[in-house]
């Protein structure tokens, strides 16, 4: 069950957003931004304003990658995989930033920065690229992203 | 004294809010009263952050720009060690044709007077003192065809859409722009959002439609904050709202947010993430013209083909079409990326030929080492080595030789590039953005993964295989993410097969 607290704020946020067409992935965009994941006691509460089935949110849920079952560390890093950056060392960056992090794509380090894949930030012409805590980096090095690290204090 | 600092998402991952404060720190340290004024970029990646000087003469430009710099510029300006010269003149600007792209970079994004001043809303103007079906034809005249990759024209399309019966339809602006290299939607929202929002509005002006709705990717915040206040600003200067200019007849655009996903670039994907469902792939037919968001008539265009509808409009279907080759008019923000000296956005009429544009206008790669290959349209286009350089630029040509222009995104890679590697990489990027609805492209990639591990093993047997699952995977999907995985696939097969056998080699 919900805690009253959850229960109040999903159903303003649903509130908020009613009569608009199609609403689920803006809903869904701001219950994370409002708890940092989306809860799972959330998606009956979801389900029941949209008058869907709890499985069809939590179908939705799981599609998109950026919505998560539990709240991510402290400090989120995207590393783009793509291509483009591919082709300006992206793959060694990444390699890079796993071995100091001690963790693998979509894990969380002691130091509470989770690691995640991104595919494509449109910073292409000044690859490679990275995103810290919502904040874009372009033609970043080994070298740059452990001060960028150090100056989050990751 | 007036200074341009863009707040271009690249120029700000380059440094650029701290140019734009080391300047104020700077003037306001010498008494002077200097005006800093935040706009797109000018789509030269290698010089950003590019500070420009308003002068009589013109534009002064100076970059790449770093706080350090910010002193010189107003104690010896002309001496400065960035210096470029007049803007106008920087020989990757002057070469260009920018139709599209007009006003980015030059203008305040966020500034409707600016954007009038610039030749804005001329194009709407024009399009509300004409019939409806004239603005249909006057689009299809110009030859203007689909901007995201698939290249369908555009008239046709909305002429479909006004044709087809029912009281409610919507336009669908397609700015889910995830291909590796391409970047040209994502300049053009965050340094011209009142283009976009213009060529929405002629469109449903031309088709019948009240609503509009544009979907961008998560991956875009700047792009999102910048097209959210120019959509307030366009409802409160009346250019959106009940009654567009003052006309009668209504339109509005409500802006939605992607999740993560890149099969949400298919448009039909796309329309069931707007309707709040999983971005799976719908069969055609229908076609969304004719059953598209809630089943209503629905234009999907990108965001560069609505773009450029302004201008169409603005100055006649037959200045842009004068403009291309064949069947391909007008012209076509190249993106140049990756491994590549000069990288940025470089409109121009289609005919370049892809040597010309990744050697003369790319100067090459930025390590310095031989091109290996060039990635064209995305993580779904072709690779081409540089023996197919003198394919000329257009939809027909690519085509011809194996590839697509998609969404003109080129990735140059160079010598140390491993191409099984790259294809692998193909075949795991399918796999991890599979919608799941079909069978060839869910199952096809994750083999296509195995069975270019076991190539990689040195076990060539297993070539056969990969090219019948390609075959498989091209034929058989429902949309072009499994169709066209292969294309990267084969290509770098077709082409480097040494880099297909190096293990097996090895092993013998």
């Amino acid at each position: 069950m919900p805690e009253p607290s959850q229960t109040n704020r999903v159903a303003e946020i649903c509130q908020a957003h009613a009569g608009r067409e199609g609403a689920l992935l803006p809903i869904l965009h701001a219950v994370q931004a409002e708890f940092g994941h989306v809860p799972s006691e959330t998606l009956p509460l979801l389900a029941k304003a949209l008058a869907v089935t709890v499985a069809e949110v939590q179908g939705v849920v799981s599609f998109y990658h950026d919505f998560r079952a539990a709240p991510a560390g402290r400090h989120v890093l995207k590393i783009c995989r793509a291509e483009a950056c591919q082709a300006m060392g992206a793959v060694a960056l990444a390699e890079a930033a796993k071995a100091r992090l001690g963790v693998d794509w979509h894990g969380t380090s002691a130091g509470g920065v989770t690691l995640e894949p991104v595919f494509c930030l449109g910073l292409c012409a000044a690859a490679p690229a990275l995103m810290l805590n919502g904040v874009l980096a372009a033609r970043v090095d080994v070298a740059r992203l452990g001060e960028m690290l150090a100056e989050a204090g990751a | 004294m007036k200074i341009y600092v863009p707040a271009d998402a690249l120029a700000r991952a380059l440094g650029a809010d701290a140019v734009a404060a080391a300047l104020a720190a700077a003037a306001a340290a010498r008494g002077l009263v200097v005006q800093i004024l935040r706009n797109g970029s000018r789509g030269m990646a290698w010089l950003e952050p590019l500070v420009e000087v308003e002068t009589p003469e013109g534009r002064l430009a100076f970059g790449p720009f770093s706080g350090a710099d910010a002193g010189a510029l107003f104690d010896a300006p002309e001496a400065h060690p960035k210096a470029l010269g007049l803007t106008e003149e920087v020989p990757f600007l002057k070469r260009q044709t920018r139709l599209t792209f007009a006003r980015v970079g030059v203008i305040d994004p966020l500034d409707l007077a600016d954007y009038e001043a610039e030749g804005g809303l001329a194009g709407l103007r024009r399009a509300l003192a004409m019939r409806p079906e004239a603005v249909v034809a006057e689009v299809a005249d110009s030859g203007l065809r689909g901007r995201g990759g698939a290249g369908f024209p555009t008239g046709i399309k909305w002429r479909t859409v006004a044709a087809a019966p029912g009281p409610q339809k919507y336009i669908v602006c397609n700015a889910d722009e995830g291909d590796s290299g391409s970047f040209a939607d994502r300049m053009l929202i965050e340094g011209d959002p009142f283009a976009l929002i213009e060529g929405m509005a002629i469109a449903g002006l031309a088709v019948g439609a009240d609503k509009g709705f544009v979907y961008i990717r998560s991956e875009y915040p700047d792009a999102i904050a910048v097209l959210g206040r120019a959509l307030a600003l366009a409802r409160g200067a009346g250019l959106l709202g009940a009654s567009v200019l003052g006309s009668g007849r209504g339109f509005d655009i409500e802006l939605r947010v992607g999740a993560g996903s890149y099969v949400c670039g298919e448009e039909t994907a796309l329309l069931n993430s707007i309707e709040g469902k999983r971005g799976t792939v719908r069969a055609k037919p229908p076609l969304p013209a004719i059953e598209g968001l809630w089943g209503k008539p629905t234009v999907v265009n990108n965001v560069l083909s609505l773009a450029t509808v302004p201008i169409i409009l603005a100055r006649g279907a037959g200045y842009y079409r004068d403009f291309g080759i064949g069947r391909s008019r007008g012209t076509m923000p190249l993106q140049l990326a990756g491994n590549v000296r000069f990288g940025g956005l470089f409109e121009v009429p289609f005919g370049l030929t892809l040597g010309e544009i990744v050697n003369d206008i790319g100067g090459g790669t930025a390590s310095g080492r031989p091109v290996k290959a060039v990635q064209v349209g995305g993580p779904l286009g072709a690779w081409f080595p540089p023996a197919l350089f003198d394919t000329p630029f257009g939809y027909e040509e690519f085509a011809a030789a194996g590839g697509l222009i998609g969404h003109a995104g080129l990735v140059v890679v160079d010598e140390s590039a491993d191409m099984l590697a790259l294809a692998r990489f193909a075949m795991e990027f399918c796999a991890v953005e599979s919608c799941g609805k079909c069978t060839p492209c869910r199952i096809g990639s994750v083999r296509g993964v195995e069975t270019l591990d076991r190539i990689a093993a040195g076990d060539g047997t297993a070539v056969p295989l990969l090219r019948d699952l390609c075959e498989t995977m091209r034929l058989g999907s429902l949309c072009a993410l499994g169709g066209f995985a292969p294309y990267p696939v084969l290509s770098a097969l077709d082409h480097f097969p040494q880099d297909f056998a190096r293990a097996r080699e090895a092993a013998e």
